[in-house]
């Protein structure tokens, strides 16, 4: 477990382990509780731990220090992966992972600010998080506090209406202390039917969501999600830029780092089987004793 | 007794909040385009630095406060209430009162008179709304003094609190002297016959009503109850004791609001004979404002009427 100071200085082949090994926790815990969300989780994971061990000022054992960065996971369904990145940096320990969606659980279904330690905002209503993040950079900037604000969407979240009726006011307050990631996997949780029923088309296509944000007058940025280098200097770029909010598309693909889960709709809440759990585990490097713990891996 | 013309609830609302604003730096008001007409303008005049404007986009308006709240600010939101409550609701459920964040959630425009409007701005259903989110306090100030004493007691709670505001200038009640606490009764005028529960602006409609019904020899025991969650239950009680007969009377459905209120807790504690007055199951319309209290039921002269035949079934 990486602790406070000790995430400093870590190498980006370190972090990429740190996203590795985050996958699997996020695999092991839905498993366990039978329930939950894998695709979106796995997307994101490397800039969650991009964010968390690299970008983010933080102070796990204080986790309401004022001046923090803020985060927002505004795609509140990969809570597990908040959850993960949060546990691996120290906020709670991983065994508490388990608890994930259990009964009297701090680790709820979609975070929950009030339970949470580390957990900025409330989400999980899409879209909202992002209405939320947008109100904590104007609070930052009106308390004249020197935080970044970061904020992850979903692709498909970008279909509900808060989400531009907050983008539209960002650049008018030219808050560049706003950085919108939006994971962009290419697929929500059912969409729009292609050629075959298993066909499920992307939320947005090519430019799509490059162009929507920059018409709302966004400063644009694109990377590849799962280039732990890329992800880290571009994001570490929008953090840095002066003038207005930034929005970076990040081309992520849903299910990441497990070959069956990888572009299949069906792995946005399916639950894997023992068998399937053991296969993804093994794809992660991760052993069949570790899987059993649930805990640290 | 004739009561002395107040300012309207909306100025009250503007000048109090641009007060608390000079004593208090983490006031903050976020406006969804209506600040010239729900007076929070008189707040952006006073302090522009803390003055956001969130433009026509109401949901975004609630969960940029609630962002805003966790920063350590205390938010004042300001728009109609059919916006507050209706379009934003799932902002004001998820983002403020869930988390149980320290946003005010003013709500202008609420009632039957919101100034030829007509049903999609009308709305008297948000109490019963707001009522049943947990996490939220609700009040609905009577009059000018009342809302200057509610909105600073809502600065100084810390948690969620719906304030109902309406549009329209309204008689003063209470004078200089009042003392506002938030959850509690105010007995407005002891009387023997029957007890009168009333919230918001129709508690003065039912006191002038009582003034006429005293002429007829029907001696009102009136209510005021600003603060409609939590309710103040005990006093409630009290009150239904003391004559044995109540009447709820509000500018709002009567399904889920005070009425709903007195009477789940008269249900449990203390059941007596109760009628539940107030606008019906309906949406409203445009018009003047004596014409629709007229039409729907709650001027001073419905509102006596309907104290005066309750009573007397009651006695024949």
């Amino acid at each position: 477990m990486q602790s406070g100071s000790e995430a400093a200085g870590l190498s980006v082949a370190e972090l990429e382990d740190l996203a590795r090994r985050g996958r699997a926790h996020v695999i092991k815990a839905v498993a366990h509780a039978e329930g939950g969300h894998i695709g979106g989780p796995l997307s994101a994971m490397d800039m969650m731990i991009a964010l968390y061990f690299r970008i983010m000022r933080v102070r796990p054992e204080e986790p309401d220090w004022p001046d923090r960065d803020r985060f927002v996971l505004s795609k509140g369904h990969s809570a597990i992966a908040l959850y993960t990145a949060l546990a691996l940096r120290g906020y709670f320990p991983l065994e508490e992972l388990a608890t994930f969606d259990a009964i009297d659980s701090r680790l709820q279904g979609h975070p929950d600010m009030a339970l949470t330690p580390g957990v900025d905002m409330a989400s999980g209503s899409l879209g909202l998080g992002f209405s939320g993040a947008l109100g904590i950079a104007l609070g930052g900037r009106a308390a004249r506090r020197d935080f970044t604000t970061y904020v992850l969407l979903g692709d498909g979240e970008c279909n509900e209406g808060i989400v531009w009726e907050a983008a539209h006011v960002a650049p008018r307050y030219a808050l560049d202390n706003l950085v919108a990631i939006i994971d962009h996997n290419k697929l929500q949780q059912f969409g729009w039917r292609g050629k075959t029923a298993s066909d499920r088309l992307p939320p947005y296509t090519g430019t799509q969501l490059a162009d929507r944000w920059r018409a709302f007058g966004w400063e644009v940025m694109e990377m590849d999600g799962h280039d732990m280098t890329r992800v880290i200097s571009t994001i570490e770029a929008a953090r840095d830029y002066r003038g207005g909010p930034v929005a970076i598309v990040a081309h992520t693909i849903k299910g990441k780092g497990v070959s069956f889960m990888e572009g299949n709709y069906e792995w946005h809440t399916r639950v894997p089987t023992p068998e399937e759990l053991a296969e993804a585990l093994a794809q992660l490097g991760e052993t069949g004793a570790a899987a059993d713990r649930g805990g640290a891996a | 007794m004739t009561l002395a013309d107040g300012k309207a609830l909306r100025v009250a609302f503007g000048e109090t909040v641009a007060e608390l604003g000079s004593a208090d730096p983490r006031i903050v008001v976020l406006d969804g385009d209506l600040g010239s007409s729900t007076r929070a303008d008189i707040f952006e005049n006073a302090h522009p630095d803390r003055f956001f404007q969130m433009g026509i986009a109401e949901q975004n308006l609630l969960g940029a406060a609630a962002g805003m709240a966790t920063v350590g600010f205390i938010p004042f939101v300001s728009t109609f209430a059919c916006f507050a409550v209706a379009r934003a609701l799932d902002s004001v459920r998820v983002l403020i009162a869930q988390p149980r964040l320290n946003v005010k959630v003013v709500g202008g425009y609420a009632g039957l008179l919101a100034g030829m409007t007509g049903k999609t701005h009308l709305i008297f259903d948000d109490m019963a709304i707001m009522r049943a989110m947990a996490n939220m306090v609700v009040i609905a100030p009577a009059d000018e003094i009342e809302a200057r004493h509610a909105i600073r007691a809502a600065a100084a709670y810390q948690g969620p609190v719906y304030l109902r505001l309406t549009r329209q200038a309204s008689p003063v009640l209470f004078d200089d002297s009042y003392r506002f606490e938030l959850g509690r009764a105010v007995v407005v005028r002891p009387g023997r016959d029957v007890t009168v529960f009333g919230t918001g602006t129709q508690t003065v409609r039912a006191y002038q009503a009582a003034e006429l019904l005293a002429a007829e020899g029907i001696d009102v025991h009136l209510v005021h109850l600003p603060t409609v969650k939590p309710l103040d239950e005990d006093a409630v009680v009290a009150a239904a004791q003391a004559t044995g007969l109540v009447l709820t009377t509000e500018e709002h459905t009567i399904i889920g609001g005070l009425g709903g209120a007195v009477a789940e807790t008269l249900g449990e504690r203390f059941p007596v004979p109760l009628r539940r007055h107030g606008l019906a199951d309906t949406f409203g319309e445009s018009g003047p404002d004596a014409a629709l209290l007229e039409k729907y039921g709650i001027s001073v002269t419905k509102t006596a009427e309907a104290i005066r035949a309750f009573v007397r079934a009651r006695r024949t």
